[in-house]
């Protein structure tokens, strides 16, 4: 696999599986308006990766691969999202903490993106920091919301950082593919900001009465296809109609 | 004798076909006869949003899943415009989910049918939304100022998806033989149920008079039927598909229309009544996501509260 071509991959795997979690909610909302808010944030997102995946089917140099046989004719060990986006939605505030993270990393990262050698992927990068502004906008208010309202969405939100803060760093992992990415101009050094998303973070949660755990082991393995036991069934359900039908057109 | 004027001043807009604005004088049988129409017309548009949803997660491609979810979103907003508009009428939110969770309102019988395959959805696009919109074009002029507007955004959104649901039954009917038969499928189940969204037959349907003279409807559940399958039999034929299942659809050629057979009203009514197929599921995934949201809309409450004191003291 090229390097270029798994660097773009990781990308649109994280935000597809990210979008796939989020559209669990439509429908299901804790109330309506956030109910379409959400179901916008969803939508962003999967368009962003439709296109990633366009532009990785054009880079894998293979024949008949389209973003669709990428999304629905791969299995668990060839995606290569983190391990936070895979995560099942749990209650709102697992959600949204877990989307609070992605976003705030994806606004760091796609800024930077947008100064890519890659004309597409810069292309991508300034359409998606428009849309991640708004959606970290969102997310963070309701980190906000929960940290200082209610004793019962204060504890919901500490749980879910308790249960969720092991994937964060993750996104920030690098190895000879970021290498590559970032040597050829269509990549960033993502760790020149991980001090600045750690310091946003922080303080977001801190301000919001809600403690980082101070222990944590990171987990990683999700960007070269090692994954939590989750992403298997969520690619059943997401691929089950395809792969019934494998010849036909939708 | 005010209110003698105040009337005269009512019927004389409706007369005149101008719009009746929230802040009008309007009987009191008018107010409530809109806010029963408008909030379950909102309730269906929410409850609509299940049957559809129950496929995002599976749609089998990229573009038919993005396609879905915008659809879907745009159902939660047209329900969002109508609760709006319902409200303007002195009811509130609250009030209307209450009556939507306790079984009380009713929406859209069609949603309490079951979406079993993907072709599903592409017949809800074509036929549902084909059916709402025949519904729906007139209540664009309906006397109601803020209904009339909600109306006019909801149509244009609606023939988007009847566009994309009949798109989408095309891409089944001419292309496998298995996706073929999927689309039959769905033709067969959701025929009748489309047909029952028009509402009983004229003879026995209450509620007409004063829709008509209000402007709240402006044709018969009949002539609407009629004109729905009109549309709909060549469309059917262009599809390559055969007519569905006892249906009894035959050109005639005196009327110049097509005959077809009555859909089961015993049925309609059973559905009607809380019986149908996913009645039960339905209102309990609305209750369940509505009891879910409690404590965050509590939190979201109880921190707005603490930001206005904190304005208020500064």
């Amino acid at each position: 696999m090229n390097h270029h071509y798994k660097f773009i991959l990781r990308l649109a795997d994280n935000g597809l599986i990210n979008s796939q979690r989020l559209t669990e909610w439509t429908g299901h909302g804790p109330f309506l308006e956030e109910d379409l808010a959400l179901t916008n944030i969803a939508l962003d997102i999967l368009g962003r990766s439709k296109m990633l995946l366009e532009h990785a089917a054009k880079l894998s140099g293979l024949e008949n691969v389209s973003e669709d046989t990428l999304a629905y004719f791969r299995n668990e060990r060839e995606f290569l999202n983190t391990k936070l986006v895979e995560q099942p939605n749990g209650d709102y505030a697992q959600t949204i903490v877990k989307q609070v993270m992605v976003d705030y990393f994806d606004l760091l990262h796609y800024t930077e993106l947008c100064k890519s050698s890659d004309e597409v992927l810069a292309g991508i990068a300034a359409k998606t920091v428009k849309e991640v502004t708004y959606h970290y906008r969102h997310t963070s208010s309701w980190v906000t919301r929960f940290g200082l309202g209610t004793e019962e969405s204060n504890q919901r939100a500490q749980a879910a950082l308790n249960e969720l803060w092991r994937f964060s760093g993750e996104l920030f992992f690098t190895d000879e593919t970021e290498k590559f990415a970032e040597e050829n101009g269509i990549g960033v050094n993502i760790n020149a900001s991980k001090d600045k998303w750690t310091k946003t973070i922080t303080t977001l949660f801190e301000e919001a009465n809600l403690k980082i755990p101070a222990d944590a082991f990171m987990q990683d393995g999700g960007k070269n296809g090692l994954h939590t036991e989750h992403l298997g069934y969520l690619l059943a359900e997401m691929q089950s109609l395809a792969k019934a039908h494998p010849e036909a057109k939708w | 004798m005010e209110t003698y004027n105040f009337e005269n001043i009512f019927e004389g807009k409706l007369a005149k076909n101008e719009m009746i604005e929230p802040k009008d004088w309007m009987p009191e049988n008018y107010r409530k006869h809109l806010i029963r129409q408008i909030s379950q017309h909102a309730h269906s548009e929410i409850v609509g949003m299940l049957p559809e949803g129950n496929w995002i997660t599976r749609a089998p491609s990229l573009r038919s899943k993005l396609v879905l979810l915008a659809k879907v979103q745009d159902e939660g907003g047209h329900g969002l415009y109508l609760y709006t508009a319902a409200e303007s009428l002195g009811t509130s939110r609250d009030e209307m989910l209450d009556a939507l969770h306790t079984g009380k309102a009713k929406y859209s019988s069609i949603f309490n049918y079951p979406t079993l395959t993907w072709a599903d959805v592409a017949a809800i696009g074509w036929l549902v939304d084909g059916a709402a919109i025949m519904n729906q074009v007139m209540l664009q002029r309906t006397s109601y100022g803020p209904y009339s507007r909600a109306m006019i955004r909801i149509c244009k959104e609606e023939s988007f998806h009847q566009r994309q649901g009949y798109e989408a039954m095309t891409r089944l009917a001419f292309g496998t033989p298995a996706q073929k038969e999927m689309a039959q499928d769905a033709l067969n189940r959701f025929w009748f149920p489309t047909l029952m969204m028009f509402g009983p037959p004229d003879a026995e349907s209450p509620n007409s008079d004063n829709a008509v003279k209000w402007r709240i409807k402006r044709e018969t559940n009949d002539e609407l039927r009629q004109r729905f399958v009109n549309q709909t039999v060549p469309q059917i034929e262009y599809l390559g598909l055969d007519f569905p299942t006892n249906s009894g659809i035959k050109w005639n050629e005196t009327r110049k229309e097509y005959d077809f057979s009555e859909p089961n009203w015993v049925e309609f009514k059973n559905v009607i009544h809380g019986n149908g197929p996913c009645n039960k599921e339905r209102l309990q995934a609305r209750n369940t996501a509505h009891k879910n949201g409690e404590w965050v809309r509590a939190a979201a409450t109880a921190f707005a509260k603490r930001q206005e004191e904190k304005r208020e003291a500064a």
